[in-house]
């Protein structure tokens, strides 16, 4: 259990300085830094300073240290557009996505194992082939058309919801909510299905299929053969078993759910980590773009981390799959 | 063995079309009306967007044929001062809606099918190498896909594109846009076909008639392309359908972004950005009718897909 | 290996008092594929009764419609297979037709089943102790200290060796032949009276089949358990049934007590199934093998269904579908016995 936790570890911190690197590496050559740090009127000498103060003539080794270094004390540099440190714009930002994200991915995990599992268990019934339908439409829907939509119907058509923004938010120490106001919630409701929507889709298709091929296994056969209730069938043996496979894609799904923020930021002008992205990309702010590429490495670890975790908690044969010498 | 002894059971060699026309597989089209009213809209949506110069009312990107006077008409109503109706209303330059649906579309699935090409291409390519050689280039090879495969294509898409912008110089930006929008979808959807087509190669390298044709001395690349590939086929083309919807739906989100393809060549991505600003004046229409149409190719394709995948894999058939 | 000294079970058929029905009766069982090309029979005509305590041996080649059998009476076709036709009697109460909740108040309390492979006929996310008070609290009504008691006596009747630790391990963690007999304890846990056993021993090693087999009749000699045992394999056959059903193509071909079967088979397609087994101590070299294959489901020829490999074969086998016929002691659906004027008593 140790060594396999050492080993996800181990492949993790790989992983994030594989990112690192990409990350360094755009910071360092895709355009001068120099010349995005100071405006034109710079003397050469002024440049050359700032270039040898900032360690950029040493061998690119160290500076690659020197790069992770700071990432690891949260360091990016200074945002070019802003003329900020990165590390204050991106904690200032992180709070309205985190909370955009939590909200909207629980929903569409539970919602989505729970129609999963409905359609598959009602396979042929007209509600199933209702949802399913529905589903292939919700793939088929572009995360930012979903956003127009809604925003059309709610905020135009009937008034009853802000189309962008987070509403009022409430400071508590380093993080602001907006969910302890009432114009805060209400503008979560949007931008919320906006991003849930998708993920709520591909968990559903996702925990269906999976459910029905443990549906086909000798093992649900024979739980039938010994006379259990289709309850006890369906929601003790096939879910658990459904579940196992689903934790994984669900965990990625989760976390991609932070990446596809960005689009749902850029429709409901969400002050998140995903428009300063985007702004980013636009106008070549190499700092804030490395940055956040660090940012959601680390978030996708983590997860994947816990995911390994779960796996391991449910999974009795992943336990068992190294007896030690003591057995 | 039973497939053998199948193979001649079956009455000697049909002609091309009576064996498509008798297999499962067109059956199985036959038997689900979805299916055939998804290919048939994509096929009327492929053949209206090629032909977009002589169908369309109006060269919506050619500023000579606007009339700012035109601006802002509304669907099926004459327009106030020229009477001019037009079906899908018109944007704020008097543009006809439907004529810029059309020119969309040609970019959106330029940008879908050659991307979808270059995936499938390099992806193929890196599985078959991967497959069949083995060792460090198959680890090397499959590591970086685990990895990209962690990561959400639109986030890999987007990276591709800053760092494009970084490097090339803004006048130059526009022109080499959809390339970069090709080569960014393309890059973040590879790594299915890799997997497919490296564990089908895996599979089919170590059988008798490819040991065969190593040992009379047919070179490698050869046996990879006459033989493994054509089975690997099937499940390619379900990629491949599936990842087409993918990729059109990924260009437009990134058009949506302001990162795709420049605003003198609009996709239906585009169209949607430029229109999202006059929803909030009630001229729903320059918005929505993109917005529909694009949700339309896109669930066609994903139709077409998705029955495409669980006729060839009857499996999974639910 | 084939030390299999033929007919050496007890055979102590059971022809029951006519007044009472016999445990299992099936009559004139039908079921059918509906498929793109047509409706495929993959089981036509087959009737045969299971007494109290019997184990009857039911072998064939693989798709000859045994397996399909067995799941048509526990009540688990998989679509789009159904029962088109005839009926199935537990007790002489039609089980064919009876509604989902009714059937599974039968199921693994009265009929109970074995599949094939205990690898993965138990769920793998589950200890095996859970699994066996699951079942055991579904059909008896004791609480769970009683449930997990009756567990650990199963698994003790069963073979398993240190039950109190080995009831909270997970399926995994037991071997091949270990799993089988879990899953004969979990067959047995609310005492049925017909076991279907779908080739409980295929899936084994040759040295634990054996065990598994004995085991099997052990446990249905003590309890008066009846066995449909579904097998390809005439050898365990010959050594635990008490009467045997071969079955060709989806229909039965003969059916008659094991001796006489094993020993003097009536119908041209057994003599083949017999001689295709090595006996030791017997004439190895008149090993019959037989030509052909057994028909697709879609192509059954008309006629008997093995007329076009049998040796025997003449003009009425071609056109007239033989039913089951007195043969001797056994019955057998094949023209070189027919119908005399004067029926004898079916056995």
């Amino acid at each position: 259990m140790i060594a396999f936790i050492l080993r996800r570890l181990l492949q993790s911190t790989l992983v994030m300085l594989a990112v690192a690197l990409v990350s360094f590496g755009l910071f360092r050559y895709i355009g001068d830094p120099i010349h995005n740090m100071v405006g034109q009127e710079a003397t050469l000498a002024e440049r050359e300073a700032l270039r040898e103060r900032l360690g950029l003539n040493d061998a690119v080794p160290v500076q690659f240290a020197r790069f992770v270094g700071n990432a690891l004390r949260g360091e990016f540099g200074i945002s070019y557009r802003m003329q900020r440190p990165v590390a204050d714009v991106i904690a200032e930002r992180l709070p309205a996505t985190l909370e955009l994200a939590l909200i909207s991915g629980t929903a569409a995990l539970v919602l989505g194992i729970a129609l999963g599992v409905y359609t598959a268990l009602r396979r042929e019934g007209w509600l199933s082939h209702l949802i399913m339908s529905a589903s292939l439409i919700g793939v088929s829907l572009p995360t930012f058309l979903i956003g127009i939509l809604l925003i059309y119907v709610f905020a135009v058509e009937l008034k009853m919801l802000p189309a962008f923004g987070r509403g009022e938010v409430v400071q508590l120490g380093g993080w602001s909510t907006g969910l302890l106001t009432a114009s805060g919630v209400k503008s979560l409701i949007l931008p919320s299905i906006t991003l849930g929507l998708y993920q709520l889709t591909l968990i559903m298709r996702l925990v269906r299929a999976e459910m029905l091929e443990v549906l086909r296994t000798d093992y649900i056969k024979f739980a039938r053969a010994r006379g259990l209730s289709d309850r006890a069938v369906h929601f003790r043996h096939a879910l658990k078993n459904t579940l196992l496979p689903v934790i994984t894609i669900a965990g990625l799904q989760i976390g991609s759910i932070i990446a596809f923020a960005i689009i749902t930021e850029t429709v409901f002008q969400w002050p998140g980590v995903g428009l300063l992205f985007i702004t980013a990309i636009q106008f070549v702010d190499i700092p804030v773009m490395a940055a956040y590429l660090v940012l959601i490495a680390l978030i996708f670890v983590v997860i994947n981390l816990i995911v390994d975790l779960l796996y391991f908690a449910v999974d009795p044969r992943l336990r068992a799959q190294r007896p030690g010498r003591g057995h | 063995m039973t497939t053998r002894t199948e193979l001649h059971a079956e009455p000697p060699r049909a002609s091309l079309l009576a064996r498509l026309l008798d297999s499962d597989l067109f059956y199985s089209f036959t038997r689900s009306p979805v299916t055939v009213v998804a290919a048939i809209v994509t096929l009327v949506y492929i053949t209206a967007a090629l032909c977009a110069p002589l169908i369309s009312p109006q060269n919506p990107f050619d500023p000579a044929t606007l009339n700012l006077l035109e601006g802002f008409t509304p669907p099926m109503q004459p327009n106030e001062f020229t009477s001019k109706v037009f079906w899908l209303g018109t944007d704020a330059q008097g543009r006809d809606i439907f004529s810029a649906i059309l020119y969309g579309s040609r970019v959106s699935l330029l940008v879908g099918f050659a991307a979808v090409g270059f995936a499938a291409v390099l992806g193929i390519g890196l599985g078959l190498l991967s497959g069949y050689v083995g060792g460090w280039v198959d680890a090397f090879i499959m590591r970086v896909a685990d990895v990209q495969l962690s990561f959400p294509a639109i986030l890999i898409a987007l990276l591709i594109f800053g760092v494009f912008k970084g490097i090339v110089p803004p006048a130059m930006q526009d022109r080499v846009a959809i390339y970069v929008l090709i080569v960014a979808i393309g890059l973040s959807d590879w790594v299915q076909y890799a997997r497919t087509v490296r564990s089908s190669t895996m599979a089919e390298k170590n059988k008798e008639y490819v040991q065969a044709a190593r040992v009379i001395g047919v070179p490698a690349p050869l046996i990879l392309v006459r033989h493994i590939l054509p089975n690997v086929m099937g499940p390619v083309l379900v990629i491949a359908t599936i990842g087409l919807a993918l990729a059109i739906i990924l260009e437009s989100t990134l058009s949506f972004l302001g990162v795709g393809v420049p605003p003198t060549q609009p996709s239906l991505g585009t169209l949607i950005r430029v229109g999202q600003d006059f929803l909030f004046s009630g001229e729903w229409w320059i918005v929505m009718f993109p917005g529909a149409a694009l949700l339309i190719l896109a669930l066609s394709v994903n139709l077409l897909g998705d029955w495409l995948r669980d006729a060839l894999n009857p499996r999974l058939r639910g | 290996m084939s030390q299999r000294p033929l007919a050496a079970t007890g055979a102590h058929v059971h022809s029951s008092p006519a007044a009472e029905p016999p445990l299992l009766s099936v009559r004139k069982l039908r079921i059918e594929f509906p498929g793109r090309r047509g409706t495929l029979v993959a089981i036509d005509d087959v009737s045969f009764d299971v007494a109290r305590g019997e184990i009857l041996g039911m072998v064939g080649e693989s798709g000859a419609g045994k397996s399909l059998t067995g799941a048509a009476i526990i009540g688990l076709l998989e679509p789009p297979g159904r029962i088109a036709g005839g009926e199935i009697l537990l007790h002489g109460e039609p089980i064919h037709s009876l509604p989902p909740a009714a059937m599974r108040e039968i199921r693994g309390r009265r009929i109970a089943m074995i599949f094939q492979d205990p690898l993965t006929s138990l769920n793998p996310l589950f200890t095996i102790g859970q699994q066996l008070t699951e079942t055991i609290l579904a059909h008896l009504d004791i609480g769970l200290q009683a449930a997990r008691r009756r567990a650990l006596d199963l698994l003790t009747e069963v073979g398993i060796p240190a039950p109190e630790q080995r009831i909270d391990h997970y399926p995994h963690q037991f071997s091949g032949g270990m799993r089988q007999r879990v899953v004969i304890a979990l067959a047995l846990c609310a005492a049925p009276e017909l076991i279907i056993a779908d080739e409980p021993t295929t899936a084994l090693d040759v040295s634990v089949q054996a065990q598994i087999i004995a085991l099997l009749r052990r446990l249905c000699r003590e309890h008066r358990t009846a066995v449909i045992l579904v097998t390809h394999d005439m050898g365990v056959i010959a050594e635990t049934a008490d009467r045997v059903a071969v079955m060709y193509a989806g229909r039965l071909a003969e059916i008659g007590p094991v001796r006489e079967v094993v020993q003097h088979p009536r119908h041209p397609y057994t003599r083949g199934l017999m001689g295709s087994i090595p006996v030791l101590g017997a004439d190895v070299h008149r090993l019959v093998q037989i030509d052909g294959a057994m028909p697709r489901l879609n192509a059954i020829p008309t006629g008997c269904a093995f007329h076009p490999r049998c040796k025997d074969a003449f003009e009425r086998c071609r056109l007239e579908r033989p039913d089951l016929m007195a043969a001797g002691p056994t019955r057998a659906a094949c023209w070189l016995y027919p119908p005399s004027p004067n029926p004898e008593p079916t056995p």
